[in-house]
């Protein structure tokens, strides 16, 4: 009964994975036949300036995203942990903007961001401010979108944290009562310390969001003005997609993957340590 | 003092959710306007007009799209569900060699992100000729190691004595599956059904990587290539075209509120 599973296992994981790491080591441009390309494709990559740009970019992202998605989604999990009247109505339109398709809400969003008839500048000229070029400025562009994705994903963060939230006992939440902490102080001692695995799943899984990131500059910006929103995804795209550099778009898949472990596992140490601190 | 904070508290909340649901809204009406009023902040439109989704619908094949989003996230679904709850009953239920082997292989297959496998899965598909056709969009997601791991946790719940009594009155493993797991398993189906529909249904790298005729596009690929065309010509036309990804969605989302949130959710902290 497990037999077409293993079959499935076979063909569609091992055997990718195994010809990833082959593929490193090749040129192949899909038409003619693969030529040994030794260490040129690791080299490539390793004096790559777009990539790197790539990677410096997601780090720009994750600046911004990460820090904002907690304290979006625990703001609003904590302002939905109460006695509130249409409770569901107010988690199901936190929620609706994640399941609705990346494309639509990168489409949906280079409208908002357009600077002359974009929604939000329309907005800010409506109160007095000057309109910004919000996609087009290279310093905004990426914090614009790291703002857009954040909103997209709040809601799914938020579930978490209302999960995490029921699991912090009544008792500890009466005696600090007792004791007569502020509202900040319960806050500070007692939820955010218990909420911490939470948290880390927080930055783990926007952390791994961000490397993935593709569809929103792939719509919105192209990976411009002047590659400041290249993704790392974009640019393995490109290679595979637009210059049909196949060993040279699995060393970057490979690349990434090896970045993603190293700065997840980075994240879990530094956390560990200041939680033991 | 304690009546004035909960106001704060809903005004908050309100703009809160204003802040996720407008945007929608605003998308919705800008489609019904034409282009010069596009642009206004009102979202009722002074001139209502059906122009942009006649643009949209002839210009490019959103009907087929339609179609073929549909097709292929039903078959996914249906396989994840059907072939996974079996692989799943095996592995929780039957004891056959190398079940430490594939259990493994499974969590393995979880800590593997999915760009890794990306260019050797496209190289694959296309030695084997599949460029531009279903299969290509299938195959790689008959399969769900996610889905088969949370199936296999519910099944090893259910109380040997069912497999055991049925097995005496002579029923086969697939009847057991089928006729006794399943209608006690309907809690993880619904979530694995829904966040397997929805992922088929939103993705789009992987399309754009194996489709280039246009007949055979998803939605959401057709969307993301005749707005970056230029084949919408204006934002209302291809805001419309959104529109024909989002309706289906909102509209299940309404009813099935509860489940998404819930299957979505446990998807991603699995995943």
């Amino acid at each position: 009964m497990a037999a077409p599973y293993a079959v499935f296992l076979l063909a569609f994981a091992a055997y990718p994975i195994v010809f990833a790491l082959v593929l490193v080591f090749l040129r192949w441009d899909l038409v003619t036949a693969p030529s040994i390309a030794g260490f040129d494709n690791i080299r490539l990559l390793a004096n790559d300036g777009r990539f790197w740009r790539a990677v410096a970019n997601t780090f720009v992202f994750l600046s911004i995203h990460v820090p904002l998605q907690i304290v979006t989604a625990l703001g609003l999990a904590l302002a939905l942990n109460r006695k509130l009247v249409l409770r569901g109505f107010w988690r199901a339109a936190f929620f609706l903007p994640v399941v609705i398709s990346g494309a639509v809400v990168a489409i949906l969003w280079s409208n908002l961001y357009a600077t002359d008839v974009g929604l939000i500048n329309k907005l800010l000229v409506r109160i007095g401010l000057s309109p910004v070029s919000w996609l087009t400025d290279p310093n905004t562009a990426m914090p614009a979108i790291a703002v857009m994705v954040t909103w997209k994903n709040v809601g799914f963060y938020v579930i978490i944290y209302l999960a995490g939230l029921q699991y912090i006992p009544r008792s500890c939440q009466e005696a600090i009562e007792i004791e007569g902490a502020s509202a900040w102080q319960r806050f500070r001692f007692l939820t955010l310390p218990s909420l911490l695995p939470q948290t880390i799943l927080v930055i783990t899984l926007s952390t791994i969001n961000g490397f993935q990131l593709f569809i929103e500059p792939y719509v919105m910006t192209g990976g411009g003005p002047l590659r400041r929103t290249y993704s790392v995804v974009l640019y393995l795209y490109n290679n595979a997609f637009a210059y049909q550099k196949m060993g040279y778009a699995a060393t970057i898949g490979v690349a990434l993957a090896l970045i993603i472990g190293a700065v997840v596992l980075i994240q879990r140490r530094v956390i560990g340590r200041a939680e033991a601190l | 003092m304690r009546t004035l904070r909960r106001i704060g508290l809903y005004v908050a909340l309100g703009l809160a959710a204003l802040t996720f649901i407008y945007p929608f809204l605003w998308m919705a009406s800008s489609t019904f306007k034409p282009r010069e009023e596009f642009g206004s902040l009102a979202l009722i439109p002074d001139h209502f007009t059906l122009d942009n989704y006649r643009t949209m619908w002839a210009r490019a094949p959103f009907g087929r799209a339609l179609l073929n989003s549909t097709l292929v996230a039903t078959t996914i679904t249906l396989s994840v569900l059907v072939f996974g709850s079996m692989t799943a009953y095996a592995m929780a239920r039957l004891r056959f060699r190398g079940r430490p082997a594939l259990n493994a292989a499974t969590l393995g297959v979880l800590l593997v992100p999915g760009q890794l496998t990306l260019i050797p899965l496209y190289t694959l598909i296309v030695q084997l000729g599949l460029i531009d056709t279903y299969p290509a969009l299938i195959l790689p997601y008959l399969f769900n190691a996610t889905a088969i791991l949370m199936m296999r946790q519910f099944f090893l719940q259910i109380p040997q004595s069912l497999i055991d009594a049925a097995r005496m009155d002579g029923m086969s493993e697939l009847r057991i599956l089928f006729t006794i797991f399943w209608p006690l398993s309907k809690p993880v189906l619904s979530i694995v059904a829904i966040f397997t529909f929805m992922g088929s249904w939103n993705e789009v790298l992987w399309p754009l990587l194996v489709v280039r005729d246009e007949q055979l596009m998803t939605l959401p690929q057709l969307l993301t290539v005749f707005a970056l065309g230029g084949g919408a010509g204006s934002v209302g036309v291809s805001l419309a075209s959104a529109m024909v990804l989002v309706v289906p969605v909102v509209i299940a989302y309404m009813f099935l509120q509860r489940n998404f949130i819930e299957s979505m959710a446990g998807a991603g902290i699995k995943g």
